[in-house]
């Protein structure tokens, strides 16, 4: 106590006093907060709190009541699945013109996110929110998921989710950091140039499979670094750089070895 | 070796102590083969760096007989059908596969050292055709072509061809998605041929695309046709090598009559040794630590799917550019019925047809160009040929060019760019690009040149600043030594080809003018801009009117002397 006390006035004590503060309150919200802000029980209060931060940040593109703009989609029966998908990723609000709405750290808090989500939902009906147990990758059939992804997913997005390009600029993501959720509601409402897989066309428990196959890839290659799973340009890079710049390396320097 | 050797310089030649050196001898009792040896052992062979480029090619080779063995063991060659039960890769699990690429899920993931096997197998092909292309840079930018090794260089060129071909084959061997997509390609262009296309691609695939028999014969070229040809003519290259005794790079002392270098043995049997360990080394490294052509990736063969990201190993890129760039509307004609297609005919067989017409006969055209029948053994300085310098940079631009086009997918998405935009702008490129290239190349070698007449005429500057009496300012320049003249001033720099009259004396008009003249004018796009080598009287000319360069030892001195009180640097 005596050492404590001597130091209690080391300049350094309001900074380590500051630090332990902010790692007590961290770590109690860590614990207290809300883990997951589903939007399975919607109150019309939800639904007024949407409505209010969907006329802040919304309302300039897609029309004061979601009705759409030109050139901007309506939100009517969108549901959701799809603000949910736009907004967690951040994809929306968009953040600038491009060839399409790039994801960016989302702008709004999980609550704020399902407030939006239940208030376009209640303009009409839509695809919902995917449950927990609808996205769990344990459930999957990752072989399956691998016949479905390559058969309808794989054009765009390489046979393993690195992604692709597509015209004028636009690209298919990489979908190494997507969350199940995201994969999920990405194929059931289609955002920007994705096609929609609807239910009938895909089955909830095909969605799943795909998830499974995905969340298996990023486990990486058993045949050491994966080099993105590019395929062969991306090897045929690594073969000239590493490969063959080791061994014109080897090259000068058993030649510069003189007998 | 070394008591043997010496042994046999006494008179009576004396009994071998060691358990080497009885062997050798006796061994050499029944075979004689200590002639062979003696004389081998003694050859010289020139010392670069750059002359161990085939040797890696050489010593990949050596490291796909051998990985390529192993897995020869284990890979089954069937198109038959089976559902794979292996558990890895989990997404395998219960799909309806070829035995084929059942077999190399197997051999990946159940046979022990099968994975790293089959990834060095693959690298190893990689930097075989790699290490051959840089050696044929070597060998073109250096005029190591020339006579008499026109022969050796078509053997080089086939060499190079049929290992675009093992790859090929091998590649498609696995019968998993993305070497089948290459396969359909393969299909497509054999169509595009007319007339016999379709014969051809029935007769390849043994009937409509892709057919039971394409993985069998593709095996039996991949694991013996294909690498018996190779073994054959790696042989052939280097005995002619041996033969037509290996060039040298330019220096003191070193004329088209002889090698100035080491003796095989030890010198370079040692730095072989240590070259092939090296090359096995790195491969190793690489099969066991980078992933490579992760066929699992893209799933057992099935025609409709093609994933992004969909290419062929890079040294078949070009081909891959050249189809990505061609236009496909409008270029797809049909003649009383039967179709022409130049979309695909014209960039898969036309353009690759034309780059190796040109690799096969530049060495012919530079020797007509140049009316040169003369032997030689000491390679050029790149920058003393500008026009050959130029094409060749000229052709590896267009070559690269095509590889990123064929990689225009990857570089939209990674630089965020336009794919239409790249497409267009490498289309321009194809054309706009190599003809830059050959430009700016020249005249990088003209001026390199010219910078080296300046050096060998008035020396190399000091950074010394010198004031005469008189108050003059000069730089003093030192005089290159022997060696450093000798690299710049033993060059030739042909000129373009005279041609006998258009009409003889009594003006009847030549037989075989126009074919003279045409030549000279190729001639001359050899060789109208040149710079000539000093001669040794500019040298003594340069020394005399600039003889504050070359001071004396006493001017020198008496320079030194008045200067100072002038301010130096």
């Amino acid at each position: 106590m005596k050492a404590l006390a001597a130091r209690r006035h080391h300049r350094l004590a309001p900074v380590v006093l500051l630090l332990l503060a902010l790692l007590t309150t961290g770590g109690v919200y860590a614990a207290l907060a809300p883990s997951t802000a589903k939007a399975e029980t919607v109150s019309t209060a939800d639904i007024e709190t949407g409505k209010k931060l969907f006329q802040a940040n919304c309302a300039t593109c897609h029309g004061a009541n979601a009705q759409g703009t030109e050139g901007v989609p309506s939100l009517v029966g969108v549901g959701a699945a799809a603000v949910d998908f736009q907004v967690s990723t951040g994809r929306m609000p968009m953040q600038m013109s491009g060839p399409q709405a790039e994801a960016k750290p989302p702008q709004f808090d999980e609550e704020q996110t399902a407030a939006l989500s239940a208030y376009v939902a209640s303009l009409g009906a839509g695809p919902a929110i995917p449950t927990d147990e609808q996205v769990d990758p344990a459930l999957g059939d990752p072989s399956n998921g691998m016949a479905l992804f390559r058969t309808n997913c794989a054009m765009c997005h390489n046979a393993v989710g690195a992604g692709g390009a597509l015209s004028e600029g636009k690209f298919a993501p990489a979908l190494w950091e997507t969350s199940e959720r995201n994969i999920y509601q990405a194929m059931l409402t289609g955002p920007q140039s994705m096609p929609v897989f609807n239910d009938a066309n895909i089955t909830p428990d095909e969605k799943r499979d795909i998830v499974s196959f995905l969340v298996e890839q990023r486990e990486g290659s058993a045949g050491g670094n994966a080099l993105g799973a590019l395929g062969p340009v991306s090897e045929g890079l690594w073969a000239f750089a590493i490969g063959l710049g080791l061994l014109i390396g080897a090259a000068v320097w058993i030649g510069a070895k003189s007998s | 070796m070394s008591t043997a050797t010496q042994d046999t310089k006494h008179e009576a030649p004396a009994k071998p102590t060691t358990t080497v050196g009885k062997a050798a001898d006796y061994l050499d009792q029944r075979t004689s083969i200590g002639v062979a040896v003696k004389e081998f052992a003694r050859k010289v062979f020139p010392d670069h760096w750059s002359f161990m480029l085939g040797e890696i090619a050489l010593f990949s080779f050596v490291v796909l007989i051998i990985s390529g063995f192993f897995l020869t063991m284990f890979f089954e060659p069937s198109m038959a059908l089976e559902r794979y039960e292996g558990e890895h890769p989990a997404s395998m699990h219960g799909q309806l596969m070829s035995v084929a690429f059942a077999s190399t899920l197997d051999m990946s993931f159940e046979v022990r050292g099968g994975l790293l096997m089959r990834q060095i197998h693959h690298w190893s092909a990689l930097i075989f055709m790699a290490s051959i292309v840089v050696h044929m840079m070597r060998v073109f930018f250096t005029g190591a072509f020339r006579k008499p090794r026109e022969i050796n260089w078509i053997v080089g060129i086939l060499l190079m061809i049929l290992g675009l071909a093992a790859g090929f084959t091998g590649y498609s061997l696995p019968d998993d998605v993305l070497s089948g997509n290459g396969l359909r390609i393969t299909d497509g262009v054999v169509k595009s041929i007319p007339l016999i296309g379709s014969f051809m691609s029935y007769m390849i695939f043994g009937g409509e695309f892709p057919g039971h028999h394409i993985v069998p014969r593709l095996f039996t070229l991949h694991i013996f046709v294909v690498p018996g040809i190779l073994l054959a003519l790696i042989a052939l290259h280097l005995f002619l090598m041996v033969l037509q005794k290996h060039t040298q790079y330019p220096g003191g002392g070193r004329t088209d009559k002889n090698v100035v270098g080491y003796p095989a043995a030890p010198v370079y049997v040692a730095k072989m040794t240590g070259n092939f360990f090296m090359v096995f080394g790195v491969l190793a490294l690489m099969g066991a630590t980078m992933s490579i052509n992760n066929v699992w990736n893209y799933g057992p063969f099935d025609p409709s799917p093609v994933s992004a990201g969909a290419q062929p190993d890079w040294y078949m890129l070009f081909l891959e550019g050249s189809l990505r760039l061609m236009p496909g509307q409008g270029t797809e004609w049909v003649i009383f019925g039967y179709t022409l297609p130049l979309n695909i005919l014209i960039p898969a067989v036309v353009i690759p047809g034309i780059l190796f017409t040109f690799l096969i006969v530049y060495p012919f055209l530079e020797a007509r160009v140049t009316g040169d029948d003369r032997e030689h053994h000491v390679l050029d300085r790149p920058r003393n040929k500008p026009a050959r310098t130029g094409l060749g940079v000229a052709f590896l631009t267009a070559f690269i060019i095509l590889a990123l086009a064929g990689s225009n997918d990857l570089i939209a998405t990674h630089f965020a760019l336009s794919i239409n935009a790249i497409t267009w702008v490498f289309r321009i490129l194809f054309f706009v690009g190599p003809v830059f290239a050959y430009y700016v190349t020249k005249r990088i070698c003209l001026g390199l040149q010219r910078k080296d007449r300046e050096l060998v005429l008035h020396g190399h500057e000091s950074g010394r600043i010198v004031r005469f009496a008189n108050g003059e300012y000069i730089e003093v320049h030192t005089p290159l030594d022997e060696q450093e003249r000798w690299l710049r001033v033993n060059y030739d720099a042909p000129a373009p080809l005279t041609i006998a009259p258009k009409t003889d004396a009594r003006g009847v008009k030549r037989k075989g003018y126009g074919a003279d003249k045409r030549w000279q004018g190729l001639s001359r796009f050899f060789y109208e801009d040149r710079v000539s080598p000093v001669t040794p009287a500019e040298v003594a000319a340069a020394h005399s009117h600039g003889e504050h360069d070359e001071l004396t030892g006493s001017e020198h001195q008496a320079v030194e002397a008045g200067a100072g009180t002038s301010r130096e640097h």
